[in-house]
């Protein structure tokens, strides 16, 4: 088992390794000089301002040192420096990473609670009314472009409701004091009622948008999984043996129907990160996401860099985490 | 001897009829289980309605969708909720009380017609990034199926890299490496769009190369290529043409996506994203210029859907959910 682990992880490295390669190279096929992107065509910077600045940035060096300055860089957690802020890519991303977190844990949060009972009841009771009408808002669900539902809600709830907060973290003047960064957490560990109200309305429907595709998937998929599983012949002994039907439920079907939903999970894993750009774009998050699509506009190619490579590793070791779940789930399976 | 080869090349022409035919009748059982398949049913006609209409968009489209009649008409609400303002507009323009039957938005300009142009950018997208991605990936998967060796490394490497990167990631970092551009985004959504498709294939192929027909294909002399694209690929391509059809509302909610964070297709050319990212600005007074093109969207991708889980119930029962 441990070595399997081990080999798994192994397997890792080369990709990330090459993710990193990658995006190095293409990074550099963006047309334009990025020291005139950074002057803006400014016409009083002098011949010797600009080589300062190409100095400054490691671009008056051919590509292959280039890199090498790129990799011992990451080697140490070191990124790059924005061209617009001047500042650390990764300060940049260790103050917007909370957020992004933050939005995620909602996200799955919300996605797991509707999707986990849903999924069970469906499978439960088949073709009931219930299982239909689940399984088509399910299906609207995969077929919905997540900007649009955020829109929508926000005109639901927010314009016309006038429930919840139309975008942002927090109301100015609330946030709670920073421990680990995480809004919501942050004020129930200082005991700081109003921020946490505030904060988790802010939460509410960033998290609904994210997670709603989530929930459809892991819904469908866990029907169908509890659909196979209650019709072995495990589940009729257990049955027969005189358990009450929740225990053969719960205890004997949901188990091994989770099994094959975890790996779901972690391909959804990637449209959750992809997502988050286009929910924090909508309710203008101060998360990851904004910072790559602002970074896009602004030209600031390290930022960019560093930050969708930031994704990329995420993914990787999220898919990673869940592979070895799986092998400690499911002892039969070979990885 | 020519004899032999005559009588060999009539045996084989009769046995393509025989192909031809038992094809030709796969395909009529294949339309009637298609028409029973009522959500499938529902689904294609959708599609096939959303098709005319974007190829037929300057016939159909009420107005000029790239330039307003008249600058009064800016945030015209949709027919059913206008106030005597909005009559008294159009009364002035010598319009009819229910013109713009959508409304118009920031510009003037009439929603539905933006709308309906809009499909052509969605549906072509979807078309070309489907198209190319099963054509690339199709090839590659079935020669890396049936020879492995190196090819087949390759390949198989460069596609782990590219599966590393979350999909939507992937496409907006070669956005904004090449910018913006029709021709652009279709490479950014089939650079890694093939992947799918060779695995897939790839991966049938290694399974269906040990049948016995395929010894049998190998014994008549057949060239590789042939074997692998005439006698093999007509019995997978079925698991294609699903994946295909499923992909293709994906592609289209990403390029939506992309066209919505402005890295897509660029204004002024209608597309659904971008219309949707236009109208956010005036959510407040104007809830339909944002809401009408993502509705039309949501429409257009569930029918491709139910066709594609359609499609999966007929053709590859064995990928069935439930």
């Amino acid at each position: 088992m441990t070595i399997k682990v081990l080999e798994r992880i192994l397997v890792v490295i080369p990709i990330m390794f090459g993710v990193t390669i990658c995006v190095f190279f293409l990074m550099r096929l963006t047309p334009g000089d990025p020291v005139d992107v950074m002057l803006g065509g400014a016409s009083y910077v002098t011949e010797e301002e600009e080589q300062a600045l190409r100095k400054e940035f490691h671009l008056d060096k051919p590509l292959h040192q280039q890199l090498l300055l790129f990799l011992s860089g990451l080697g140490k957690g070191d990124l790059g420096a924005s061209f617009v802020m001047r500042r650390p890519v990764t300060e940049m991303i260790a103050e917007r990473l909370p957020a992004t977190i933050e939005l995620a844990l909602g996200a799955l949060l919300f996605g797991l609670i509707v999707a986990i009972p849903t999924g069970i009841i469906c499978a439960v009771k088949q073709n009931s009314i219930i299982d239909r009408t689940s399984m088509a808002v399910a299906f609207l669900g995969i077929s919905m472009p997540g900007f649009w539902l955020g829109l929508v809600l926000i005109l639901i709830f927010s314009v016309w409701g006038h429930l919840l907060p139309v975008s942002g973290r927090i109301t100015y003047g609330l946030r709670p004091e920073h421990i680990t960064g995480l809004y919501v957490l942050d004020s129930l560990l200082t005991g700081n009622f109003a921020a946490l109200v505030n904060s988790l309305k802010h939460l509410i429907l960033p998290s609904i948008t994210l997670g709603a595709i989530l929930a459809a998937i892991v819904a469908r998929v866990l029907r169908s999984n509890m659909l196979e599983v209650l019709r072995a012949d495990y589940i009729s002994l257990a049955r027969s043996k005189g358990l009450r039907e929740t225990a053969v439920v719960i205890k004997h079907a949901l188990r091994n129907a989770l099994i094959p939903t975890v790996t779901i999970v972690g391909i959804q894993i990637g449209v959750l990160l992809g997502g988050n750009m286009i929910v924090e774009t909508v309710f203008a998050w101060p998360g990851l996401g904004r910072l790559v699509v602002t970074s896009i506009f602004a030209s600031d190619y390290p930022v960019v860099q560093g930050t969708v490579m930031v994704y990329a590793f995420t993914f990787v070791i999220a898919n990673l985490l869940v592979d070895i779940l799986y092998t400690f789930l499911n002892p039969k399976i070979t990885m | 001897m020519d004899e032999q080869v005559q009588e060999g090349m009539v045996m084989n022409v009769n046995l393509y009829k025989v192909k031809l035919k038992i094809w030709l009748m796969n395909f009529s059982s294949f339309l009637r289980d298609l028409m029973a398949h009522r959500a499938a049913f529902l689904g294609a006609v959708i599609v096939l309605i959303c098709i005319l209409a974007a190829v037929l968009a300057p016939r159909i489209a009420p107005h000029n969708p790239f330039q307003a009649d008249s600058l009064r008409l800016r945030l015209l609400p949709p027919f059913w909720a206008r106030g005597e303002n909005a009559f008294q507009i159009l009364a002035k323009l010598g319009k009819e009380k229910f013109s713009y039957l959508l409304g118009c938005d920031e510009l003037g300009r009439d929603l539905l017609s933006r709308i309906i142009y809009g499909a052509r950018a969605s549906l072509l997208v979807g078309v070309l990034a489907v198209g190319i991605s099963t054509f690339v990936g199709v090839s590659l998967g079935a020669i890396a199926g049936y020879y492995r060796g190196w090819f087949d490394n390759v390949f198989s490497r460069f596609a782990d890299l590219l599966l590393a990167f979350p999909y939507l990631i992937f496409a907006i970092f070669i956005m904004a490496v090449m910018g913006p551009g029709f021709s652009n985004l279709i490479f950014a959504l089939t650079l890694k769009g093939w992947v799918e498709f060779f695995r897939l294939v790839r991966g049938e192929m290694l399974s269906e190369k040990t049948k016995e027909y395929v010894d049998a294909a190998k014994v008549t002399g057949q060239s590789k290529f042939i074997i692998i694209f005439f006698e093999i690929l007509p019995n997978i391509i079925h698991t294609v043409i699903v994946l295909a059809t499923l992909r293709m509302g994906y592609m289209i909610i990403m390029e939506a996506s992309l066209s919505f964070l402005g890295l897509g297709i660029q204004p002024p050319t209608p597309a659904w994203g971008s219309m949707v990212n236009a109208g956010r600005a005036y959510m407040l007074n104007a809830w339909w210029v944002s809401t009408f093109p993502g509705l039309f969207m949501l429409v257009l991708v569930l029918s491709i859907n139910l066709l594609g889980e359609g499609l999966r119930d007929i053709l590859d029962p064995r990928l069935k959910i439930d």
